[in-house]
């Protein structure tokens, strides 16, 4: 038990502090180290829990990929403008009020789940057999997604998918005057369309059509 | 005192997995240099010790005598940082593999999610090298190996999903024995290809080595490392490699089961046969370093993303609809 405490407040300190770190930095790219590492002790949470599907999920989905793309756009700004300047900017101090109505909404949210748990128990206590101590996380996990919630699953990634598709038609644009690269014109070359053999006279040249 | 000796008796455990696999990994760089210049004609390394399997001892010796030099206008920390990464991240995989039913390090239920986790992690040192390095090439290098890592790995978790399907259970062992009575390479076997494929780029090994690819980037992430932690970068990723190899043998090629289930082959113990096939495995990666040309960057995201995600989805379609038509799909 001492031991589950131990590794309980190591992880979730580590969260809390990164978390800070994630906006207090000055640089951008640390930023997003920072908030990897969030992601990393939460999902080390999760497992502490029981919920080893969920980490691991969490792990791949948000580390493994969305974290790598964060960082990838984050390496490409300019590093001379890579100065967070949350504290003294005057330029940046506009998007305060915006913060502070977004995480005064999620503390409220927050407030009213945890208020809810605490006060109001039988609401969050849905019979389900995600409680079943012989079956695995996982099985549980998939027998009720695929059976009971098949709909909303499904739903939820049909909005996933619309919202992919959205972002692709919203910078996709067609520009004229691209070479384009056909894979299949490519392997598909002989020689003797790509070779011409020339007599070339002196002083005249060879005209290519490129 | 009883907590301490079980934690003595978890590092003697994970001493007695992790030497192993760092000399295998020593010996896996011999073999892939010496696979490398028979098929070119040459000896390769053959002259520390018998057959020149010393070689990578002598490197690594170098390697620690050489000076680690720090650019200074690097982020000294991330710099410092990266190696440690990639080398962790190639060596905590190996504690879910299983070496027999029994030998194996954490038999947990979500084992393959971990080693995909795990494995999906190890971008992370390639762009923090190069990002830190502060210089131009590490930083190109670094690019390309994430997008290129990022695209192959949903290919991966696709063939991943079509395994599962199979078997009913992420656990590693329950992989193992669900193919007992037919490896899954041969129903599966263009997943295998392309599982086969995919790990070739997600490895940056050639033909996909475009992070690092000397003619262009001089030499990726790592330029501007030097010593030991190029020498850690080096070792983690063949480490890597190997992992990648014992995941394809897990998959697809029965794990530590041995291939026929009669009596002389079954006297060989599981580890033995794990490491032989896993042993199988990078032989290929070798040959096709030494045979296959290195791929344009643009046909190398076209095969991911436009051939192979599409074919394994395909195939998952494929793969539970017919476990559903013939009810055979596992249910416990």
């Amino acid at each position: 038990m001492i031991a589950h405490a131990i590794f309980f407040y190591t992880f979730s300190i580590i969260a809390v502090v990164s978390a800070i770190m994630v906006t207090a930095s000055k640089n951008t790219v640390h930023s997003v180290f920072f908030l990897i590492l969030d992601f990393i002790s939460i999902s080390c949470l999760f497992i502490m829990i029981g919920a080893e599907f969920l980490g691991m999920i969490m792990l791949i989905v948000y580390v493994g990929a969305v974290a790598v793309l964060f960082l990838f756009v984050v390496m490409m700004l300019n590093v001379a403008q890579q100065k967070n300047q949350w504290f003294a900017g005057q330029q940046s101090s506009r998007h305060i009020p915006v913060g502070l109505i977004i995480s005064t909404l999620i503390f409220f949210e927050i407030i009213i789940v945890i208020g809810g748990w605490k006060y109001k128990p039988e609401i969050f206590d849905i019979n389900n057999s995600i409680s079943q101590a012989s079956i695995s996380n996982t099985h549980s996990l998939g027998q009720v997604l695929y059976t009971d919630y098949i709909h909303v699953f499904q739903i939820s990634g049909m909005i996933l998918l619309v919202a992919m598709v959205g972002a692709i038609v919203l910078t996709f644009r067609q520009r004229s005057g691209v070479k384009r690269q056909s894979y299949i014109k490519q392997i598909s070359r002989e020689r003797a369309e790509g070779v011409e053999v020339l007599e070339v006279q002196s002083n005249k040249g060879v005209k290519l059509d490129d | 005192m009883e907590y301490l000796s079980i934690v003595f008796q978890e590092v003697y455990k994970i001493l007695f997995l992790l030497v192993p696999v760092l000399v295998s990994v020593a010996m896996i760089v011999w073999l892939d240099r010496r696979v490398w210049a028979f098929v070119q004609k040459r000896q390769g390394p053959n002259v520390v010790g018998p057959f020149g399997l010393l070689q990578s001892l002598a490197d690594a010796l170098k390697y620690i005598f050489k000076e680690i030099i720090i650019p200074s206008s690097s982020n000294k920390v991330i710099f410092i940082l990266a190696p440690i990464v990639t080398m962790t991240l190639a060596l905590i995989a190996w504690a879910v593999i299983p070496f027999s039913a029994t030998q194996v390090l954490a038999d947990i239920n979500v084992g393959i999610l971990y080693l995909f986790a795990v494995s999906s992690l190890g971008v992370y040192g390639i762009i923090m090298g190069g990002w830190a390095s502060n210089s131009k090439y590490p930083f190109l290098g670094a690019i390309r190996s994430a997008a290129q890592m990022v695209s192959y790995e949903v290919s991966i978790g696709v063939i991943i999903i079509n395994v599962l399907l199979c078997v009913g259970s992420l656990n590693l062992n329950d992989i193992v024995i669900a193919q007992q009575n037919m490896w899954f390479v041969i129903p599966l076997f263009p997943m295998f290809v392309i599982f086969f494929i995919s790990a070739l780029a997600e490895t940056n090994r050639p033909p996909f080595d475009l992070p690092e690819a000397e003619a262009e980037l001089v030499a990726g992430y790592q330029t501007e490392y030097s010593g030991m932690m190029y020498a850690m970068f080096w070792l983690g990723e063949y480490a890597n490699i190997l992992l990648m190899c014992a995941m394809g043998a897990i998959l697809f090629l029965g794990g530590w089961m041995s291939p026929i289930d009669v009596y002389p082959f079954t006297l060989v113990p599981g580890a033995i046969w794990l490491i032989l096939k896993i042993l199988l495995l990078f032989i290929l990666f070798a040959l096709i370093k030494a045979i296959v040309p290195r791929y344009r960057y643009d046909q190398l995201m076209r095969l991911g993303w436009k051939v192979f995600l599409p074919l394994s989805l395909i195939w998952v379609v494929l793969t539970a609809s017919y476990l559903f038509y013939f009810n055979l799909l596992p249910v416990n």
